[in-house]
């Protein structure tokens, strides 16, 4: 099918691959503690930057000893930090979920919103919301679970039939085959009810603001028993990485670290998607730019991903808040256009399965 | 006798028959697909909250009928299901081109980002500035014609691989989803939620001024597809294969890709991007006719005879009157998508 100098990851004979090279700690904390400071900046330069103007006197008491009648710390308060922290929790899910899949699965186009694992969310919040006229937080909340599990069961398990397993063409369009089949759904579902529509639409697309505390609060919890989980798989998808047979041999039980991975995955990202929408792209190109700084040991990738998502997706929140004045454009269109570049870039490479 | 002392006569007699099953098989299934097309037009035009008989629509339709009766098959229900039969045709075509261009199954417009584009130019047309009718499908057309180009430069590196060109598109059609997205938020909810239901596929507003400038396109599309799809059995052999056996392969590609965006555009320009006909015209006309290679004309029949059937069901059918066509398609063809998925997986065919 394709040429063998392309040959997928799945192809490669199993000896062929040569473990990660250990990064040196020095190295790894020099990059976590650059890291740190970018997400420092990331996060004042999202509380600073706004629409409305607000001196950095009430910015740094609207955090710290807020006071409600000062019209400054009120925006402080009700927008520009629940705005913040929707954008920590949610750069943080999705950067750890990319790289856990991309882990798990070998395959260096892997990203929860190019898998479908979005769309599935979104379609069972939109299901929940519109026809079961579930509108609280805590009882959609699962169905964007249950979207996202049912979504990465059935892409994964129909991209990894075969014989070589699943190759980076075989995921993508079975994501991306699964993602039109519930878009569409989602779409039958939105046509007759406006209402319903006119929130959808605002969430579909990928942003930041108009999340109540309520449900940042509700997803956070997830989040962090995502980050955990996928914070401790690092030593199991290094030995993941030199093949399943070698992982194996080395005394891993290769089929629980794929099945901790998927629930590390479907946590993340379900609570990612309901908080900021189906963002894509956050998760593919991160891990791609964190194995530039750590190389390819996942203990030290994994929190490089950590820090390094936020900070992009605050990032990409200001430009978008930036550009489009007096309007704004949302996150996720930011991302998409900052991403798809990466994206192609890595298809165009003459090895792109390295992983 | 076994084979090795076979003469050449037998041998060649042999094949004469294979080939003349062959042919036979391909002739019954295109004359069913002919009647069964035949018969869902004529049942589109007959059924209805006003039921005309079929002689009455016959008479109808050579100018015999009353001033009702021409109403209502004339203006209503002919453009609708020519419309239907003609885009049906388009996305069938395009499908299967790019199907076997690619050498994968799943590759169809609507998977690779062609389509998306035609969505972009479509919606930034009638939310942003507005524009509707005539100007609107060329949008759509612009917009699908750009994105192709796009792809497809992005995907190059001396030559197209079928493997880059489908991922490249997927990322494109990712980004490209995400400007509709953003499109949908600007505007009023009303207008929105218009061009959503375009986004599904709707024949809803079709009309004779519509359908001439369709029929039009593909009086010129359909030779040209035809033409270009001479080399394309010695393309599906490979790139080094072909090549080596005379055909100037970047060129042949180029030309078919070409054909098959137009047809893409045309039909999405008319109908909206109508989801899953392309992609399933293909695979189904290639189970009907396992030994045909593409079976490009099959594929082209099955798209009419699904729009019409789809658009019917969608009429008739289903829980609540006038759904666009798109959600019956959908309806039908996520599922099929996702078992040829397994399929050509399991078989070591999906890429």
């Amino acid at each position: 099918m394709t040429p063998a100098i392309d040959a997928p990851p799945g192809e490669q004979p199993a000896t062929r691959r040569q473990p990660p090279a250990r990064v040196r700690t020095s190295t790894g904390l020099a990059g976590v503690l650059g890291l740190l400071v970018l997400l420092v900046v990331s996060i004042t330069l999202s509380l600073v930057v706004g629409s409305g103007h607000v001196p950095l006197s009430d910015v740094w008491n609207g955090v710290f000893s807020p006071d409600r009648s000062v019209e400054g710390q009120l925006i402080m308060r009700e927008l520009r930090i629940p705005r913040t922290v929707a954008g920590l929790l949610a750069g943080v899910a999705l950067g750890l979920a990319g790289a856990v899949i991309q882990g798990v699965t070998r395959n260096p186009l892997a990203d929860p919103g190019l898998l479908g694992i979005n769309a599935g969310a979104s379609a069972a919040v939109v299901f929940a919301i519109g026809w079961l006229g579930i509108t609280a937080a805590n009882g959609y909340i699962w169905f964007g679970f249950l979207g996202a599990a049912v979504a990465a069961t059935l892409v994964y398990g129909v991209g990894s039939l075969g014989r070589e397993g699943a190759t980076p063409v075989k995921l993508a369009l079975a994501g991306q085959a699964t993602s039109a089949a519930l878009i569409a759904l989602t779409t039958a579902m939105l046509l007759k009810d406006t209402e319903t529509y006119d929130r959808y639409r605002f969430w579909q697309v990928g942003s930041l603001t108009g999340r109540d505390a309520e449900v940042i609060a509700q997803a956070a919890p997830f989040v962090g028993i995502g980050v955990l989980l996928a914070l401790a798989l690092g030593p199991q998808l290094n030995a993941l990485a030199l093949g399943d047979d070698v992982a194996r041999g080395l005394g891993q039980k290769v089929g629980l670290i794929r099945v901790i991975s998927a629930v590390a995955v479907v946590l993340l990202t379900g609570a990612a998607t309901v908080i900021a929408g189906p963002i894509a792209f956050v998760g593919l190109v991160v891990p791609h730019a964190a194995r530039m700084l750590a190389g390819a040991d996942y203990r030290w990738l994994l929190v490089h991903c950590l820090l390094l998502a936020p900070s992009l997706l605050l990032v990409s929140d200001v430009i978008g808040r930036l550009i489009a004045r007096p309007g704004e454009l949302q996150v996720g269109i930011v991302t998409a256009a900052v991403g798809a570049v990466p994206f192609v870039i890595l298809v165009r490479r003459r090895k792109m399965a390295e992983l | 006798m076994s084979l090795t002392t076979a003469t050449t006569a037998e041998q060649i007699r042999a094949v004469h028959q294979a080939r003349h099953t062959g042919r036979g098989r391909e002739v019954v299934v295109t004359t069913i697909l002919l009647v069964a097309i035949l018969a869902a037009f004529a049942l589109s035009l007959s059924i209805g909250d006003f039921a005309v008989p079929i002689p009455d629509v016959l008479g109808a339709l050579v100018g015999r009928g009353d001033t009702g009766t021409h109403f209502i098959i004339i203006e209503l229900r002919l453009p609708r299901a020519l419309t239907a039969v003609c885009v049906g045709l388009a996305l069938g075509l395009a499908g299967a081109v790019f199907q076997a261009l690619l050498r994968n199954p799943l590759a169809s417009p609507d998977m690779i980002g062609v389509t998306q584009g035609a969505s972009v130019g479509a919606v930034l047309a009638s939310i942003t500035f507005g524009i509707s009718g005539i100007a609107l499908s060329f949008a759509a057309l612009a917009g699908a014609v750009v994105t192709s180009t796009l792809i497809y430069a992005l995907a190059w590196q001396r030559g197209v691989a079928g493997y880059r060109l489908i991922l490249v598109g997927i990322g494109v059609a990712g980004a490209l989803s995400s400007i509709v997205s953003y499109l949908l938020t600007s505007s009023d909810v009303t207008v929105s939620q218009d061009a959503l239901v375009w986004l599904t596929g709707s024949l809803n507003g079709s009309s004779l001024e519509q359908f001439w400038p369709l029929l039009g396109a593909l009086v010129v599309l359909l030779p040209l597809t035809a033409l270009a799809s001479l080399t394309l059995p010695v393309l599906q052999l490979g790139d080094d294969t072909a090549a080596g056996l005379g055909v100037p392969v970047e060129r042949s590609r180029r030309a078919l890709l070409g054909c098959a965006v137009g047809l893409t555009g045309v039909a999405v320009a008319a109908a909206g991007p109508v989801a899953f006909v392309a992609f399933v015209a293909g695979p189904v006309a290639r189970r009907l006719l396992p030994t045909k290679g593409a079976a490009l004309v099959q594929a082209a029949l099955i798209g009419a005879l699904l729009m019409l059937v789809a658009d019917f069901a969608a009429q008739h059918l289903l829980w609540s009157s006038q759904f666009p066509v798109g959600v019956v398609t959908s309806l039908i063809g996520a599922p099929y998508l996702l078992w040829l998925l397994s399929r050509a997986n399991r078989i070591g065919k999906g890429g």
